[in-house]
């Protein structure tokens, strides 16, 4: 019952989404300050659909909490001694789960934005649910017709096949639910783009109303590629953070296009400028989230040759994508010309360095995307290339490095235009850092050319980020300022932890006997001992290995290598002692012949900044958003309090005068 | 979710190699060359060479079997006084352009390096047109 339930809810979503689709698109039809009698219709089925979907997705949810064996998608990975906190995040750890969740926030975005947004003109906002009601009737399409989550068996299956081990983990509860929110997030800014667009209603009002969505999503976007690079770094036992691989690669690419985005809608809130600019990077994100989605969904990254065998699933996503993309920019061509660019400005102002950084960001983007697609190209004429971080690093190098110098002194520039001469202090300042450090540590040492760059780049930004500050009363500095200090100190930490462990990393593989020890950086390991374990659902052999500092007091490290029996499967756990300057990272790994153990460590000084970095990037962006909108209200609140005073003039003008 | 799922994939693969895969393994695989200048040049190179048996791993980063008999390969060869540019194309050669992480100018991939440099030339017009035009019409209208 539970499962159609579910099923049905999402036909009369779908169903909703037409509705949503006719009736947005008539809003257009009407004339100008008049309503047409079947746009009401908009509002209330985008927020019905946004419930339906929810609904489907909690009986998914709880198809799985209960291990409802005749549900297909629950046999085949499930199992029912898995613990509760796996059965419930194992919703969306496959493919139809993950997939509903990528509709439901999509619905639930749609319905939000349908409740709470009335400043825009009901034209436009009417144009906006339309595009957001079909791009989601083509994903209910999706999972209806080619992967419907909840699919009963004939027979009932007797015992889960259980969930894969790498994903039983926290991770799992928290990396998917952000990035498909911050993913999914962006079809808003999509659907907003073009309902503007359409309208011809690109202005610093659209402006205001896309602001906090961007923001929003960019926030969950950057928080959920934190947590999946901390995710990957600590499970997979290598302690590696980033890998340039494509499923990662799918992820940034929205990203990338999601900063240059909120940096632009800034810039068309402020000054009326980058309006086509704007359009642009908001059909532009939206469209690298459903290509990621297209990479991680349709099995191509696995083999371009599988997914040639069996193309239904990723045949349908293509095809959706070129109908979004390939409408979206078609639309955007059309209508572009008739957007007038906006204000002008010249180069050396906050817009020009803005520009300049937009650019950038599109640059890397457009790189990430040539070496993450061309594999791909190649493999379907039969040549196999490997793009990998040789590649990566110094071809999006190439622009980030320009791209860090301008986000230096760009906020401290005047909008419209101002003269460099103005802030000579200040780009002196930076350049002596940025030299000074990067002649400091390669006086010490011999290091790789990106990790010397990136760790003076580091220390300008750094003090950088704080300069905007400077000669400003700190309590009168707005919310959304020092959301935007703390965002661009967060990238300066986070380059700062990638740079350091790039460059001052040490490794050490060794066989160690019980009793005997050896040494990493500062640290001495022993290994105590190698004991059985045992959990809910795997076997284990853990590792007690004390390690100290300098001779210090020991503490007990205890990294596990584990078989799960369902499916069947061995994972290393990595034991992790995190110390404000760095981590220790410990795996076991075979016993060889003589009875000596495999123990592989890693001392990886200030890699915890990359992560810290990540976070503090996530929270400039909540600032950002409480600043933005405690404004908002207060213009809100302020105009309508002039409005009733001015309804309470007109009253009092025509009271009845008393005579003489 | 993302890497784990491909490591997910990738020990499927593995999975039924492992489970025949009785022979203790290489030497090198697990253990690192004495002289840390050697070590470091050996880990530069691994960190930039497939693993085959796995999905997007180098072999640095993989406990598959077949990556550890690479990484033997690389510290044995690197300890003979291989140059790592000598070891890369002997396991070019053994496997294809597919092993190697650092495309080269071939063929076949000659768009990775054009498309790179047509986006300097792509960036720079369009900074040129945006930015430069503007100020040429600043200095017109002052």
């Amino acid at each position: 019952m539970i499962a159609e339930i579910g099923l049905a809810a999402l036909w009369l979503a779908a169903a909703l989404a037409v509705l949503q689709m006719v009736s947005g698109a008539l809003a257009l039809r009407s004339a100008e300050g008049e309503a047409n009698p079947l746009a009401i219709y908009a509002r209330p089925a985008a927020v019905m659909q946004a419930l339906l979907a929810g609904l489907a997705f909690a009986m998914l949810v709880w198809a799985f909490a209960v291990t409802d064996l005749s549900v297909k998608l629950v046999a085949a990975n499930s199992h029912s001694m898995k613990p509760m906190i796996y059965k419930l995040t194992g919703t969306w750890g496959n493919h139809e789960g993950s997939m509903l969740l990528w509709v439901g926030v999509l619905a639930l975005s749609g319905g939000l934005i349908a409740l709470f947004e009335r400043r825009l003109p009901e034209r436009t906002m009417g144009a906006t649910l339309a595009v957001q009601g079909f791009v989601a009737l083509g994903f209910y399409a999706f999972l209806l017709l080619s992967s419907n989550p909840f699919e009963r068996l004939p027979v009932p299956a007797i015992e889960g096949s259980g969930l894969n081990p790498l994903l039983q983990d926290i991770g799992l509860a928290f990396h998917p639910p952000t990035l498909y929110a911050g993913y999914v997030g962006l079809s808003v800014a999509f659907s907003l783009a073009m309902g503007a667009l359409l309208t011809r209603e690109v202005n610093p009002t659209f402006a205001r109303v896309m602001r906090p969505w961007v923001l929003g999503a960019w926030v969950l976007l950057t928080f959920g590629i934190t947590a999946g690079s901390y995710w990957a770094y600590y499970e997979l036992g290598w302690g590696g953070w980033w890998f340039w691989d494509p499923v990662e690669n799918a992820s940034l690419m929205p990203w990338l296009a999601a900063t240059a985005l909120l940096h632009s809608v800034a810039v068309l809130a402020a000054r009326d400028a980058l309006r086509t600019w704007t359009i642009m990077l908001g059909v532009l994100a939206f469209s690298m989230s459903m290509l990621g989605t297209f990479l991680v969904r349709s099995g191509v990254l696995t083999s371009v040759h599988a997914f040639a065998v069996d193309p239904e699933r990723g045949a349908f996503i293509l095809v959706l994508l070129g109908l979004y993309i390939g409408g979206a920019f078609t639309i955007f061509a059309l209508r572009a010309g008739a957007v007038a660019e906006g204000k002008r400005f010249s180069f050396s102002s906050r817009e020009g360095a803005l520009v300049f950084n937009n650019v950038m960001l599109s640059a890397i983007l457009a790189i990430v995307l040539l070496g993450t697609l061309y594999p791909l190209v190649t493999e379907a004429f039969d040549v196999r290339v490997s793009v990998g971080p040789p590649y990566f690093n110094p071809a999006s190098a190439m622009f980030a490095i320009p791209m860090f110098l301008v986000m230096a002194v760009g906020p401290l520039l005047r909008w419209k235009e101002d003269s460099p001469r103005r802030i000579r202090f200040e780009v002196l300042l930076l350049a002596v850092i940025l030299i000074g450090v990067i002649g400091l540590v390669s006086f010490f040492g011999q290091f790789a050319l990106l990790p010397l760059l990136g760790l003076g780049l580091a220390a300008a930004l750094g003090v950088a980020a704080f300069l905007p500050l400077r000669g400003r009363k700190l309590t009168r500095v707005p919310v959304a300022t020092w959301g935007m200090v703390l965002a661009h100190f967060g990238i300066a930490v986070s380059l700062f932890g990638m740079a350091s462990e790039g460059a001052f990393t040490q490794e050490r593989l060794a066989a160690v006997a019980p009793g005997g020890s050896d040494q990493v950086g500062d640290y001495t390991f022993t290994l105590q001992s190698v004991n059985p374990v045992a959990g809910p659902n795997w076997t284990a052999i853990e590792a007690r290995i004390a390690v100290s500092r300098d001779g210090g007091t020991p503490v007990i490290l205890t990294p596990q290598a584990r078989n799960f029996w369902s499916p069947a499967q061995s994972t290393s756990e990595s034991a992790l002692l995190t110390r404000w300057d760095g981590q220790l990272y410990a795996v076991i790994g075979n016993q060889a012949a003589d009875g000596r153990w495999q123990i592989r460590m890693w001392w990886k000084p200030f890699v915890t900044f990359i992560w810290y970095g990540g976070l503090l990037i996530a929270l400039g962006g909540v600032l950002s958003i409480i600043g933005r909108v405690r404004v908002d209200m207060k213009r809100r609140k302020a105009v309508s309090l002039g409005d009733e005073r001015r309804a309470d003039l007109e009253a009092l003008g025509t009271a009845p005068v008393p005579a003489e | 979710m993302i890497r784990v799922l491909l490591a997910f994939l990738a020990a499927l693969i593995a999975l039924p190699l492992s489970a025949q895969d009785t022979m203790p393994p290489a030497p090198y695989a697990y253990n690192q060359l004495d002289d840390p200048a050697l070590e470091a040049k050996a880990t530069a190179l691994m960190h930039t060479l497939r693993c085959l048996k796995c999905q997007s791993q180098s072999i640095a980063d993989s406990d598959a079997p077949m990556a550890g008999d690479m990484r033997h390969q690389v510290r044995s060869r690197i300890l003979a006084g291989e140059s790592p540019a000598q070891i890369r194309a002997w396991l070019v050669a053994r496997y294809g352009d597919y092993v190697s992480y650092t495309p080269t100018v071939s063929a076949s991939t000659w768009p990775l390096f054009a498309i790179p440099a047509l986006l300097i030339l792509i960036v720079a017009a369009v900074l040129l047109r945006r930015l430069g035009r503007r100020r040429a019409d600043a200095g017109d209208a002052s």
